[in-house]
């Protein structure tokens, strides 16, 4: 009997005898007979904790890549987690729990979410957020649909130095949709160069900053563009201290939540955090908590505005979007409680000032520089005659920087892009650079 | 309910953080003007004592798996195995960049892999991605994949999906979202697709048909040959909605039932945490003919390594950024590694003998509109127990007891719907208790129906206004104007 299932054969016997069925082959009569005959079982025999303890454990060990010193970005980055997270997140009342559909047994995760909704549209400088998409590169998908539903335009713009992967996300949703993507070409700073907005346009997608690391200026874009949605696709953690994009007459602002408290995790999974406005809150995707009153008047949370949703409306809802990423929203609550606005400003100030440091020193390297002129963040772009060799060096050394191709699809073809966080050490920073520096 | 926003004073803090070399008014100034923060985020301002309370708090108010009996229909609310967790926590996995190149990444792409070809073994099906992040994003997926196929045939006439009125909500959302038009089918009286209907509906203009086996009623559709018969002959393909799996994991495999798409949970089937509303994961696997349109990229075995595959020109392109919910699934894969072939047969044995002896202890007191076998869930009517009691009333009476409700009015096609499952996971002393609190909520309707009206009496909250909550939406916490 394997330790998930309680039932004794004593058990087995009262259960079928109360049925009224002789065993429990019986209970799967009705699988038609032949469907029943062509089941081939895998050869795969039971195992013991122990060993699959032991079978994962040394599957962890065999990625060499977890034991470099990170300079990764390109939407991911290696921010620290205070334990606290984890140790909230470990209470099993939240992460055994499902979609908060009965409220009264549910305040506690109603609560966080409509903290959390809190905080998403502080930062973003937002009126609206839902608690969660998958991540941010379908949350971008499910605004581009938002904004094509809201204005009958079929083409979207997206600059050309949107990170690759999340465009080609969007490419796939925009795809099943009927919708054009049309690029936005970037400049020599690498900054988006928006020319004419065409005709039919149904939003206008920018990144901030973008996935050469650089800051948008987000002024003017909105008055631009006359009924078609600005959608910033924003860092959480750059908006510590950048002005938000809301600020700018946003839309919609997403992003990728996961460094707010979530580890990497290979990619997933992740938090995609998506907000709005009011007056687009009847087309929004995804769950939302809202605070009301019980029976005895006393303030408590429930879902609200379902009738957005698939399970009320079908195939007229907002979203197909039921399970999203709850607890990686409740991490991304917890941390932000646990930092503060002064303890997220000195995260996002820490990471800059780290990368700025690098940058500059790295520039001081015969035959290495900046890509790009505009002003950055915590990520760059360095140029270099061998981009391949360079990594290959600092790989020798024990870091790891993407490979050169990640910013092929971008046009980017002699660089290669380095991210830096609050938890890079100046002795880190000192390997980074005498690594270039040999031979 | 006092929020984090309650607690706390300017200048307090749960973490301690490195020093900047510079002030923050000197980096602050670097920024160009345009683009620095004029006013703050306003966020809580808490030391870690005061943090800890509040969510430890907020944690006594939820309701989980661990906490007790949760027999939400469809949504498989199984024990999940503590093991997973320290697993999924290990550095190797949890610190792991997805954009490194392959071989800097091999033991995540073995999970990946390992767990990719237990999942086509498992139903018999020779196409796996598990890109999908929920079980709707599988649905989505399986639209896509349905659509290419159509595209690449020139078929592009064929633009309608049949639904059986049973279907989660889901089905059709994720149909229309890729442009698809919802036909509904009706069930017939023994809560399965009719095939009249079906014939009726089938034709050149029809893309294929998204069935749920089981059924929202728990019930198998016995008729499920003829059915994907009658729609490859029709020139369509099948999806299957792989949420109620947990029925016949381990004894059947939608692949030898006509299914050429099938989403998997495997927050449900295979045991991960629901983790309050996700992350889950959606794995879809395909038929031979889907292969070439699966997600890129593929995670291929080649010798004893794992490689990255882009080679397929036909395929929808990512539907997620990196390769999925990994976490999940380590957990998944440590699921299937414990259970083995024998144990996999003893979860569906436990889901659907639970199932059906709790429908036999209720029977006689709660009308069940569909009475047959059923699988691992059923569904009661909660119709008919008293002077203007409504299956509403029985479910907040039921937290009272201690016991999470079943999910409520769905299936549409059952008034007062009472969908219950129990799974594999709860002994025979927790249905019993489960099956006498509901009897004696029964006799409560009828002896004391206010009792019921009113509606959970023990919970943190009374029974909440949700009319009130659209009427006067309050979604953010409302600061004084600065």
């Amino acid at each position: 009997m394997n330790p998930y299932v309680p039932h004794t054969p004593d058990d087995v016997r009262g259960m079928l005898e109360k049925i009224g069925i002789s065993d429990v082959e019986g209970l799967f009569s009705d699988i038609p007979p032949e469907v029943r005959a062509r089941h081939r079982p895998l050869g795969l025999p039971a195992r013991d904790e122990l060993a699959v303890s032991r079978h994962l454990g040394s599957r962890a060990a065999e990625s060499t890549g977890a034991r470099l010193v990170p300079f990764l970005g390109g939407g991911l980055y290696d921010h620290y987690i205070p334990p606290v997270v984890g140790h909230v997140l470990s209470r099993s009342e939240f992460f055994t729990a499902y979609t908060p559909y009965q409220a009264e047994l549910s305040q506690g995760t109603l609560t966080w979410m409509f903290e959390y909704q809190t905080m998403v549209c502080e930062l973003t400088g937002m009126e609206v957020a839902n608690a969660s998409m998958y991540d941010g590169a379908t949350a971008l998908a499910e605004a581009v649909l938002m904004a094509a539903r809201a204005t009958g335009g079929r083409t979207v713009l997206v600059p050309r130095s949107l990170l690759p992967h999340v465009r080609e996300v969007l490419a796939t949703y925009a795809w099943g949709a009927g919708l054009t993507l049309t690029d936005v070409p970037y400049g020599p700073d690498g900054r988006m160069a928006l020319g004419a907005v065409p005709e039919g346009t149904c939003a206008l997608v920018v990144a901030q900053p973008n996935a050469l690391g650089i800051l948008e200026d987000l002024s003017g874009l909105k008055e631009r563009l006359g009924k078609a949605f600005l959608i910033a696709y924003a860092n959480p953690i750059v908006l510590a201290v950048v002005e938000p994009p809301g600020s700018f007459g946003a839309d919609v602002v997403v992003g990728e939540g996961q460094v707010l408290g979530n580890p990497i995790a290979f990619g997933g999974p992740l938090l995609g955090f998506f907000a709005t406005r009011m007056e687009h809150l009847r087309r929004m995707p995804g769950r939302v908590s809202g605070e009301t009153r019980d029976a005895h008047g006393k303030v408590g949370y429930v879902m609200t505005f379902q009738t957005r949703e698939q399970h009320i409306r079908r195939e007229g809802a907002t979203s197909n979007i039921c399970t999203n990423s709850a607890l990686c929203a409740l991490a991304a609550t917890v941390y932000l409680a646990a930092l503060g606005p002064g303890g997220l400003r000195r995260v996002a100030l820490l990471a800059y000032e780290r990368a700025h440091v690098l940058a500059e020193r790295i520039g001081r390297i015969p035959g290495y520089g900046l890509a790009f002129s505009g002003p950055f963040f915590h990520e760059f772009v360095v140029r270099c005659s061998n981009p391949a060799g360079a990594v290959e060096k600092l790989r020798r050394a024990g870091i790891a920087v993407l490979p050169p191709e990640f910013l092929a699809p971008l046009g980017v073809r002699q660089g290669f892009p380095v991210a830096v966080t609050e938890k890079r050490t100046d002795e880190e920073l000192d390997l980074f650079v005498s690594a270039l520096e040999g031979r | 309910m006092s929020t984090i926003y309650d607690r706390g004073a300017p200048g307090r803090r749960a973490v301690a953080l490195p020093a900047l070399q510079n002030s923050e008014e000197e980096l602050l100034l670097e920024l160009p003007p345009a683009l620095r923060r004029r006013n703050p985020p306003r966020l809580p301002e808490v030391s870690q004592p005061e943090l800890v309370r509040h969510y430890t708090e907020l944690s006594r108010m939820n309701y989980g798996v661990d906490t007790g009996f949760y027999p939400l229909g469809s949504c498989t609310m199984k024990y999940n195995p503590k093991l997973h967790e320290d697993l999924a926590r290990l550095p190797g996995f949890s610190g792991l960049h997805p954009l490194l190149p392959p071989e800097e990444c091999q033991g995540a792409l073995a999970v990946l892999w390992e767990l990719g070809e237990l999942l086509q073994g498992i139903t018999g099906m020779p196409g796996v991605t598990l890109q999908p992040a929920a079980g709707a994003h599988g649905e989505l997926t399986g639209m896509l994949l349905l659509k290419r196929w159509l595209e690449d045939r020139g078929e592009t006439g064929r633009t309608k999906v049949l639904l059986p009125d049973s279907a989660h909500g889901t089905n059709p959302a994720s149909a229309a979202m890729v442009g698809f038009t919802v036909v509904s089918l009706p069930s017939d009286r023994r809560g399965m697709v009719d095939l009249e209907a079906l014939k009726r509906a089938l034709g050149p203009d029809v893309a294929g048909i998204m069935l749920t086996v089981p059924n929202t009623l728990g019930i198998f559709e016995e008729d499920i040959l003829e059915i994907t018969e009658l729609v490859h002959g029709a020139g369509g393909l099948c999806y299957f909605d792989g949420a109620n799996f947990n029925a016949y994991l381990g004894r059947a495999r939608p692949g030898d039932m006509g299914a050429d798409i099938f989403h998997i949970n495997l927050h449900k089937t295979f045991s991960t945490p629901h983790g309050g509303g996700g992350p889950g994961a959606g794995p879809v696997t395909v038929s031979e003919a889907l292969v070439p349109y699966l997600p890129v990229p593929g995670i291929v075995r080649r010798g004893d390594r794992f490689e990255l595959d882009w080679d397929r020109p036909k395929s929808v392109g990512r539907v997620h950024p990196y390769h999925g919910n990994f976490l999940v699934a380590v957990r998944a894969l440590a699921y299937i590694l414990t259970l083995g072939d024998e144990g996999m047969r003893e979860v569906s044995a436990g889901a659907v003998l639970a199932a059906n002896y709790l429908k036999a202890l209720l029977q006689d007191v709660y009308r069940v509109p569909y009475d047959r076998l059923v699988k691992h869930e059923f569904v009661l009517s909660g119709a008919g127990l008293g002077e203007g009691i409504r299956t509403l009333d029985v479910v907040k009476r039921l937290m009272d007891y201690g016991f999470h409700p079943p999910t409520i009015y769905f299936p549409l096609i059952v008034p007062e719907a009472l969908m219950i499952e129990p799974t594999e996971t709860e002994p025979k002393e927790v249905l019993d208790a489960f099956a006498e609190a509901l009897r004696a909520i029964a006799r409560e309707a009828r002896e004391d129906p206010q009792l019921l009206k009113e509606a959970p009496h023990g919970t943190p909250v009374r029974r909440l206004d949700e009319a009130r909550a659209v009427r006067e939406p309050r979604l953010r916490i409302q600061f004084e104007k600065s």
